[in-house]
């Protein structure tokens, strides 16, 4: 992989990006009384968005942001402006990180399939929540205007076609409710809760949580390795594999992800209880072993929409042989329209011949190639036997390439390490299907316990 | 949480590590995950509607639980069993059970982010659990109407609701905004 040009400056993204900011930083004070610098900001990004398709609809709704007078529309389209560019900004990372791997693209994803929609009246309800939001800004948040999403979410979270949208509530509005009042916070976490607003705006719009239309895959499943992903009421595993399809047809990257909504208090060990029944690829991933496909769903976007019904257990298949052998020439998949964002970039990688370098308590980088990438260990899941340690002994990194404020970083998915003249592979998630490891055992058996608890006194406080 | 910056702030350590700008960060941590603690005392816990507010079992009765609750601010306290008969050590100071909530409510959030909730000034040292409960105690509080079991009761409710929903296997792209952190509360 050629990590050097990681490190390299990309023409107009400190542009796009300086847009982007001037837009957040007018979200934080809120939209009711708009000052001359958040007028500024808004107009800042109308003029990054001059002769672009959305340009007269985004200069028009900055207009009317200015004199504090948007409408639920006008607030929809500064996202949508937003979130084109920031879709610029993410193809112009893809674009980088295909020079650093050489690996081929897949094909383009077809448009999305028509589909039965969503309810709209809970949707509305989304979107007059988001618009107060703006008008209020972070700094203007209180526990009565976050409280406005619960019934929301309430409604969502029974209906499997909103559970995307569910989802983003439920964990943005927890934040917030957690950083009340705005008024009196030391910091904002600018460009995140902004992301986060403009998203949620968007998926309340018709169609806009529709997935491409998909196909089937068969073949070989080879798995690399578990990343996942958590707020307080969710949790995310997703699989990142090598497709061999059983055609012939060249290998691609692939993901599967099982999800599901939790209690607060279910964490650590008990995410992998509650998602392993309905993934067997949790087990084969903490066997060491590849899956044979048959039929599998996936998605244009290269998501294969698990069924264990479609899968069994294949060969042993060790991910860094895996990453080794088949990763240089699998395809990317290649991200849907609205997906386009820097923090969807997640690109598998394997590094070696790096020097593990960390100045007193910074962060951990992997020197290779007279570059620096930075490696955020902050991701690697506590309930699984890869501790920030290993990897900065390790010799090779099997991982995800990201790009965050500014700068590309490696989430490390597996480590090889020497101890005694061995090498020894250490995965992230080795405990996903099950643990033999004696601390693994106790995690696992304090989740069960809390589980247990949490189901004997709802149904005691039910009954009486 | 990362309001305070200083040494003992778990999450200070973004600002010095991978993720340089937290501002400009889209993963940046903004809330600590809930500690494991264990649940059997005290069920549920929460910091919502301004209140910290839960469900405590009784130490008798397996049968029986407590339905306690202090408001932010004025620390208004009501504990009533889920029968909705007044707990009889919640007569003019906080009883037991909400004493067990305060302290299982530290465990889960962190001392810092309970006591910012509450509003109780704690002047940025590290408070432990019963010297909170001194300090409100000490603003002799009044005792809340019960009315606020009812509210707690549906909160248990979506909460419980949550064990109920089946995993899905189709992907949540939005997911990829809450990454994990190690750091807990
Ligand atoms: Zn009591």
């Amino acid at each position: 992989m050629r990590t050097d040009l990681l490190g390299d400056p990309i023409d107009g993204l400190d542009e796009a990006l300086a847009a982007v900011d001037a837009f957040d930083d007018a979200l934080v004070t809120g939209l009711l009384r708009p000052q001359p610098a958040q007028t500024d900001g808004l107009a800042a990004l109308a003029a990054a968005l001059g002769g672009t398709p959305l340009a007269a609809l985004v200069a028009e709704a900055a207009d009317k942001a200015a004199a504090g007078a948007a409408g639920e529309d006008h607030f929809v389209a500064l996202a949508a402006g937003r979130t084109a560019l920031l879709g610029s900004v993410h193809d112009a990372l893809t674009a980088r990180v295909r020079e650093a791997t050489g690996r081929p693209a897949a094909e383009e994803p077809a448009q999305p399939v028509d589909g039965e929609e969503p309810v709209a009246n809970v949707l509305s309800a989304a979107r007059a929540w988001l618009c107060d939001l703006a008008r209020a800004g972070w700094r203007g948040i209180d526990h009565e205007l976050v409280g406005g999403a619960a019934p929301v979410v309430s409604a969502m979270l029974p209906e499997p076609r909103l559970r995307r949208q569910a989802t983003l509530l439920d964990g943005f509005s927890a934040e917030l409710a957690a950083s009340c009042p705005g008024a009196t916070l030391e910091r904002v976490p600018v460009r995140r809760w902004a992301d986060l607003w403009s998203r949620a705006l968007l998926l309340t719009l018709p169609g806009a949580a529709r997935t491409p239309a998909g196909s089937t895959a068969t073949g070989r499943l080879l798995p690399l390795g578990v990343d996942v992903q958590e707020h307080a009421t969710a949790v995310q595993a997703q699989v990142h594999a090598v497709f061999e399809p059983a055609d012939g047809t060249p290998p691609r990257l692939v993901r599967a992800a099982v999800s599901a909504p939790k209690p607060d208090t279910v964490v650590g060990a008990g995410l992998w209880q509650l998602l392993r029944p309905r993934m067997s690829l949790l087990a084969a991933v903490s066997e060491g072993r590849a899956m044979e496909l048959d039929a599998m769903p996936v998605t244009a976007e290269g998501d294969l929409v698990w069924d264990d019904a479609r899968a069994r257990a294949g060969e042993p298949a060790e991910p860094f042989a895996t990453a080794r052998v088949a990763l240089a020439a699998a395809g990317d998949p290649v991200t849907a329209p609205l997906d386009r964002h820097p923090a969807r970039l997640a690109v598998p990688v394997l590094l070696e011949g790096y020097a593990a370098e960390r100045e007193d308590d910074g962060p951990l980088t992997f020197a290779v190639a007279g570059h620096r990438l930075a490696v955020d260990t902050d991701r690697v899941p506590a309930a699984g036997p890869l501790t920030p340690e290993a990897i900065a002994a390790s010799g090779a990194c099997l991982g995800l390439l990201r790009w965050d404020a500014g700068e590309f970083l490696l989430q490390p998915l597996a480590v090889e390490t020497t101890v005694r003249k061995k090498t020894v592979a250490v995965h992230a998630g080795a405990w996903a299907g099950g643990t033999t490891d004696k601390a693994g055992v106790r995690a696992e058996k304090a989740a069960t316990d809390a589980v247990a608890v949490l189901r004997e006194r709802a149904g005691k406080l039910l009954r009486s | 949480m990362f309001r305070r910056s200083g040494v003992n702030n778990p999450f200070d350590v973004h600002g010095r590590s991978a993720l340089p700008v937290w501002e400009r960060s889209s993963a940046a941590r903004v809330v600590p995950p809930a500690r494991p603690r264990k649940l059997a005392k005290v069920p549920f816990v929460e910091l919502a509607d301004g209140r910290l507010q839960g469900v405590v079992s009784s130490g008798s009765d397996t049968g029986r639980v407590y339905v306690s609750s202090i408001a932010a601010g004025t620390y208004a306290f009501a504990c009533s069993t889920n029968n909705n008969r007044p707990c009889g050590g919640a007569r003019g100071s906080f009883c037991n059970h909400i004493r067990a909530l305060v302290t299982e409510a530290f465990l889960q959030y962190g001392a810092q982010r309970v006591a910012r909730y509450l509003k109780a000034d704690t002047s940025d040292t590290e408070p432990d659990a019963h010297a909170l409960v001194a300090a409100m105690a000490a603003t002799r509080p009044a005792q809340g109407d019960t009315s606020a079991a009812a509210p707690v009761f549906s909160r248990l409710l979506r909460h419980l609701a949550y064990l109920e929903r089946e995993p899905a296997t189709g992907p949540l792209p939005e997911m990829q905004w809450f990454p994990p952190t190690r750091a807990a509360a």
